[in-house]
């Protein structure tokens, strides 16, 4: 299956420019755009290319262990008042499905000719990613990371630098991603001749949004035939947590032409959209411009991005991939928001459960399912079956969850 | 032909390059940045380029930033950029605009262009509006009479360059290094031959920024462009001042050393 996970596809597709209706696009210093046109003709030349295909999908199966199971989470489900199949992309290498970007964006960065990566990262799930590729591809790596976001992540910030990247804390703005994705992104328009910029997620201007779904779209794909396969029939819904928004997209596009299946994506809500604490750019947030794309962004009346809040690192970002505010616009996505508290509520019934502990970010699925299940149940008078994407593996979130839970022994 | 039009015409025929300099609006206060922009005028500077602050200004380096942060921190509004657009203006000087595109989408493009015009704004200078993105703006600035100045850079393509200049209108901003916005020890070798390659497609005045921080640098490139544009050396006279008063007094050095650079062309 993985190793073609880049056939032809057959979902929904932006315009020649990126523009997936009214967002999208390229709202970026000319300096880049020989850069992007460049990285689209390269993605577009592998997704077509025999051998490309084969030596990614052989990466994918070999090395970071996909397909990735879909498992019927039976005690989970009871409780739930649903049939859940979580996709487990937590059992990858590296531990979430971020490693199928970054293996197909190193694998291009080869084909390019550069001999560099940049990365922005938050809680520095993406950094590390990208410092695996690196050290396995040969390539000198530099990560960028808010200042805020190194102190609190000091453990990861160690991995990646035993993974042979150097690690850059962003001292300017909010000091922390936005900041980090500014930095790289000054980074790249004065290197970009050696460097390829190895963004972490569906953002950015394009082709990221749509290259970074082709390369994480093997998720759905394989869900989608795997549910066939377990239960005889498509689900009722899939869901998934949505920060940028990869792992969501992923899951989704092998669905978006079954008009049957509802898709749901749920949003850090961090303390309540109405405390305005929160990272839900779509629900939260308005139209406007950042980082390359117009997309949903959290911002003042002036435009001034504002900064977002999640107890998710990897959800904490004020906007979102523009393919996502176009199945907004277009209704084929539902996307609400889930607060941290009802979250960590799903973390701990899935950790007791199930005996499997979530990634924060994928929390914010499950809890999403929890109170879409019974709704779902009514609407259509029988047990629904939900496919939900459990994006990543809670390991890194050990330090905050304790914390939360109140089960750290005090230091003495 | 529009008033930069006719600045750049002006310093041609005294056989010199047209000095532009840039200030962020609100830094570090409202009345400060326009006593700034004054004090600039004064000791020479012909165009008055205004930046609004923007939370996210990645094409800025790191003076450029924390000035922007020191203006939005003193919660400065687009609103009162257009304030302080008006009172540079009555000053006889041009003053142009630079702008990262959200702010002006916020506050509504059509909105903003006949604000920025009735002010007595010349146009913009869009760092991450492509042409490619600005049918919005291309309508609003003829509608109310703007230039638009987009940017060049020497990664650009001889098409896009050709596509780039053919959308502009006052003058076109030629980036002389790959990078962002800081005065740096050298000037560019980069910039000459975009300048070239860029006056074989148009015959707008070209400015270069990026880089110019004395008045050598400027002469330099008053060799061969027809607009120097000098940002991060007169923003770090008053972020490095200790009183506003200094801050001024360095403003008025270095412009009028600038001034002297552009009236020498090293060629
Ligand atoms: C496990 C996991 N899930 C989800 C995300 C959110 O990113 P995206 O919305 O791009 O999937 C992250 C980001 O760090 C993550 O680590």
């Amino acid at each position: 299956m993985s190793a073609d996970a880049l056939a032809p596809v057959a979902g929904p597709q932006p315009d020649s420019a990126g523009h997936f209706g009214r967002f999208g696009g390229r709202f970026v210093p000319e300096a880049l755009v020989a850069a992007l046109d460049e990285l689209d003709g390269a993605w577009r030349t592998a997704m077509t290319d025999e051998s490309f295909r084969a030596e990614f999908g052989a990466l994918l199966r070999d090395y970071a262990g996909t397909p990735s199971l879909l498992y019927e989470a039976r005690r989970f489900s009871a409780k739930v008042g649903a049939r859940v199949l979580l996709k487990r992309e937590d059992l990858n290498h590296t531990g979430a499905h971020k490693v199928r970007n970054v293996l197909g964006q190193a694998l291009l960065t080869k084909r390019m000719g550069k001999t560099r990566v940049i990365a922005e990262t938050g809680a520095g799930q993406h950094g590390v990613a990208t410092a695996t590729a690196a050290a396995l591809f040969d390539l000198e790596c530099v990560v960028y990371m808010g200042q805020v976001d190194t102190e609190r992540q000091a453990l990861n910030v160690a991995r990646m630098r035993m993974l042979g990247a150097t690690v850059i804390p962003v001292t300017n703005g909010s000091r922390t991603l936005k900041d980090a994705m500014n930095e790289a992104m000054r980074d790249w328009v004065a290197n970009v001749d050696e460097t390829h910029y190895l963004i972490g997620t569906a953002a950015g201007p394009h082709p990221f949004p749509a290259m970074v779904r082709d390369f994480v779209r093997g998720i759905g794909d394989e869900a989608r035939q795997q549910c066939l396969d377990l239960t005889g029939g498509l689900p009722d819904a899939v869901t998934a947590c949505v920060g940028g928004g990869s792992n969501a997209l992923g899951i989704f596009h092998a669905f978006v032409g079954d008009e049957a299946v509802r898709l749901y994506g749920f949003e850090a809500g961090g303390d309540g959209v109405a405390t305005g604490r929160h990272a839900a750019s779509i629900t939260g947030g308005s139209a406007g411009v950042l980082h390359g794309t117009r997309t949903f962004v959290l911002q003042d009346a002036d435009g001034q991005t504002l900064e977002s809040h999640s107890i998710s690192a990897g959800l904490d970002y004020p906007g979102v991939g523009p393919e996502h505010a176009w199945l907004h616009d277009t209704g084929r996505a539902n996307y609400l928001p889930v607060t941290d508290d009802e979250a960590m509520a799903a973390f701990e019934l899935l950790c007791r459960t199930e005996g499997i502990i979530p990634a924060i970010e994928s929390a914010h699925a499950l809890a999403g399912t929890v109170a879409l299940a019974p709704k779902l149940a009514a609407e259509l008078g029988r047990e629904p079956t939900i496919v939900v994407n459990l994006s990543g593996r809670g390991d890194k979130d050990v330090h905050t969850a304790g914390d939360y839970f109140g089960i750290l022994d005090k230091e003495r | 032909m529009s008033r930069i039009g006719v600045a750049f015409d002006k310093a041609r025929a005294d056989g010199r390059a047209l000095l532009v300099g840039c200030m962020p609006a609100g830094f570090p206060t409202v009345e400060g940045s326009i006593a700034a922009m004054t004090a600039m005028v004064e000791a020479g500077v012909d165009v008055i380029e205004v930046e609004i602050p923007y939370s996210d200004p990645v094409m800025d380096g790191p003076v450029i930033q924390r000035a922007s942060d020191i203006a939005l921190a003193g919660g400065v509004r687009t609103a009162d950029t257009m304030r302080i657009i008006e009172a540079v203006a009555a000053t006889g000087a041009p003053v142009v605009t630079m702008t990262y595109w959200n702010p002006v989408e916020r506050y509504g493009v059509d909105v903003f262009a006949r604000d920025l015009a009735s002010a007595g704004g010349t146009g913009l200078i869009t760092p991450d509006l492509i042409p490619d993105e600005a049918d919005e703006w291309l309508a609003a600035s003829d509608a109310h009479g703007l230039d638009r100045t987009f940017l060049v850079s020497p990664s650009s393509t001889d098409a896009r360059l050709a596509m780039t200049v053919q959308h502009c209108r006052g003058f076109v901003y030629a980036t002389a290094v790959m990078g962002v916005t800081g005065a740096r020890a050298r000037t560019s070798d980069a910039a000459p031959t975009l300048v070239s390659r860029a006056r074989a497609v148009t015959d707008l005045p070209i400015g270069v920024g990026l880089g110019v921080g004395t008045g050598a640098q400027a002469g330099t490139v008053a060799g061969y462009a027809d607009g120097v544009i000098v940002g991060s050396a007169l923003v770090r006279c008053v972020l490095d001042a200790p009183t506003e008063a200094d801050g001024l007094a360095a403003l008025r050095t270095l412009s009028a050393e600038l001034a002297e650079g552009v009236r020498n062309p090293t060629r």
